[in-house]
């Protein structure tokens, strides 16, 4: 395991996301556990996999262009004790083979990891084909699925290393490209299935996950400028969600935010708004994310700005409520 | 592998056992009805698997170096079932409570246990987790083989494809797949529906052997079963009738899922034993 030091942080953070995973994480654990495996559809260069393969070539298989059999064949592995990582983009591994995912991660509960990489926007010229908006609402809905989203790549290094040693099929969803946001400038104690706290304030509770965690620390300084206080929630465990995070603050709070880049339907709002119409009463909870609508193309920032979940438009927002 | 004349026999007997034995399913599944046609075309698939062909051994399910046989074609219970119950899987009683509420082996359930290696039903998918199997075995050294029963129908699906071309490029020669070639999907003929002749040449084209055999000859399905292979996987297409056996549900569309009457069944039973009681 590498020491996790500010300028480790600093290098993942150049990698991004995908890059911590797949070039940082999954060689140290090839290592440690002898039936890892890790299987992609022709995307190991694009996805800096590469050391992985040329480290344990018989732990690698590279199946095509062709995710529906990789997740079938990924399950087939895990049913003779292999503990399989199965990459490539989120948009594909989450949709394209939905069905073998429900049928062979919910439902047999085959030991799988599935890693959807460039989750969100990211990749945004090319078009809605390659982002993944929905993801979370499609995972989120399987049983025995766990949901992974980090925030940033030291939350990526963790979510990899706690897969390789639990049990059980997961979700985890890798956002960004290189060059990512650092939102753990130092190591902290990460807790699957509870929410990460990185700021405290009265005024308003914002749930954020993935890239939007960023923003949503840049929005609560915009906000502090205006004399409204912000506690911030990174939420790198989609679910189990940690409900009793959520009880406390919908007791403590004026206004809650749930923030991600991802449809406001069925993801972490979508999860939130569940818990909280239940429980009845308290205060307000605004859903930012992307509207049930596509967006134009253009780049992740201006994508982020036209659907009003850049920080400065956040900021906007969320003053716009609070009397 | 040679077997003997008394062998083949045997495996005869068991196969028309197990045809019975699925009429009386099929009467006590009462007005939920039961998959007949597809279940009594792969009756004799089902008995020289168990038979002759599968290494297994019921009191120890889960033996590491056991042959694995994926079922894809799930909605052929009426085979599935007596054949577990003849190599000792599962009790007697748990053939009629198939559709118990909450039963063991209700809704196609995977358990080991019962010699039931995967949950089938959703159609084109166990190929592709065979794939796995066979990878995951061969990688230990395990001589154990893999089989995978299909239909023909789900051949329609494109992630079979998907799981055809990666099992030729991995050249898995312990993976075999029999496809219960009853010509007959829900809707109608398959060559109507959506035609997959020549079946053979797409398999060897995508650098599979591919061989036929008849699917009611236990003869010729142990011999089409063992022959011997190179270093590529292996398809046996089993031709077979669906609702083999009687006469008013051979090759008819409507016996897919079917309620089988008190008369029915009496006139299905008396054909099944025609002139040998």
């Amino acid at each position: 395991m590498k020491p996790i030091t500010s300028s480790n942080i600093r290098t993942w953070a150049r990698l991004g996301q995908r890059g911590t995973f797949f070039a940082i994480a999954l060689p140290e654990l090839g290592a440690e556990y002898e039936d890892l495996r890790l299987l992609t559809a022709d995307v190991a260069q694009l996805s800096s996999m590469a050391r992985f393969q040329s480290a344990y070539p018989e732990k690698f298989l590279n199946v095509g262009i062709a995710e529906q059999n990789m997740i079938g064949i990924a399950a087939g592995l895990a049913m003779e004790g292999r503990c399989v990582f199965a990459g490539t983009y989120a948009s594909f591994i989450a949709v394209r083979s939905l069905e073998h995912v429900r049928q062979h991660l919910a439902h047999l509960q085959c030991n799988v990891k599935i890693v959807g990489f460039s989750a969100g926007v990211i990749a945004a010229r090319s078009g809605v084909a390659h982002w993944a908006t929905e993801d979370i609402a499609f995972m989120r809905a399987l049983p025995n699925l766990t949901v992974f989203s980090p925030s940033d790549c030291l939350d990526a290094y963790k979510i990899a290393r706690y897969a390789a040693e639990t049990e059980g099929p997961m979700y985890i969803r890798l956002s960004g490209g290189p060059n990512g946001p650092i939102v753990h400038k130092e190591d902290y104690d990460f807790t699957a299935g509870k929410m990460d706290r990185l700021q405290d304030g009265n005024d308003v509770c914002i749930f954020a996950t993935g890239l939007m965690v960023k923003e949503a620390l840049d929005a609560a300084e915009l906000l502090r400028e205006k004399g409204i206080a912000c506690t911030v929630y990174n939420v790198h465990t989609i679910k189990p969600l940690d409900l009793a995070a959520l009880e406390r603050a919908r007791h403590s709070h004026r206004l809650l935010v749930s923030l991600e880049e991802h449809s406001i339907i069925g993801g972490l709002g979508g999860a939130i708004a569940e818990y909280l119409s239940e429980a009845g009463g308290g205060p307000k909870l605004m859903r930012m994310g992307i509207p049930d609508a596509y967006s134009a193309a253009g780049s992740q920032r201006w994508i982020w700005e036209q659907n009003g979940i850049d920080c400065a438009s956040i900021a906007k927002r969320i003053g716009e409520v609070l009397p | 592998m040679i077997y003997s004349l008394d062998r083949i026999q045997d495996i005869e007997a068991m196969a028309k056992r197990m045809r019975l034995t699925a009429l009386d399913m099929a009467l006590a599944a009462g007005k939920g009805g039961a998959h007949l046609g597809g279940g009594l075309s792969c009756i004799e698939i089902f008995a020289a698997l168990y038979g002759g062909v599968l290494r297994f051994d019921a009191k120890d399910p889960c033996w590491e170096d056991r042959d694995r046989f994926f079922v894809s074609k799930n909605h052929c219970v009426l085979a599935q079932f007596p054949a577990l119950y003849e190599a000792g899987y599962i009790e007697e009683q748990d053939l009629y409570e198939l559709a118990k509420d909450g039963g063991r082996i209700n809704g196609y359930p995977r358990n080991v246990e019962l010699g039931l290696e995967y949950s089938g039903g959703s159609l084109g998918m166990a190929v592709s987790v065979a794939i796995g199997a066979a990878l995951a075995l061969r990688e230990r050294r395990s001589d154990a083989r893999v089989y995978v029963l299909m239909g023909d129908g789900e051949l329609n699906e494109g992630s079979v494809w998907e799981a055809f071309m990666s099992a030729a490029h991995y050249k898995l020669h312990n993976l075999t797949v029999i496809i219960d070639r009853n010509r007959l999907c829900y809707d109608g003929d398959t060559e109507d529906v959506m035609a997959l002749e020549d079946l053979g040449a797409k398999l060897r084209a995508f650098n599979w052997k591919a061989g036929r055999c008849n699917g009611h000859d236990v003869h010729d399905l142990l011999r089409a079963l063992t022959e011997e292979r190179p270093d590529m996987p292996y398809a046996v297409i089993a031709e077979t009738v669906k609702g083999k056996g009687v006469s008013f549900m051979e090759n008819q569309p409507e016996w897919h899922h079917g309620v089988l009457s008190q008369k029915q069944y009496e006139q299905a039973r008396s054909e099944l034993l025609g002139g040998t009681e």
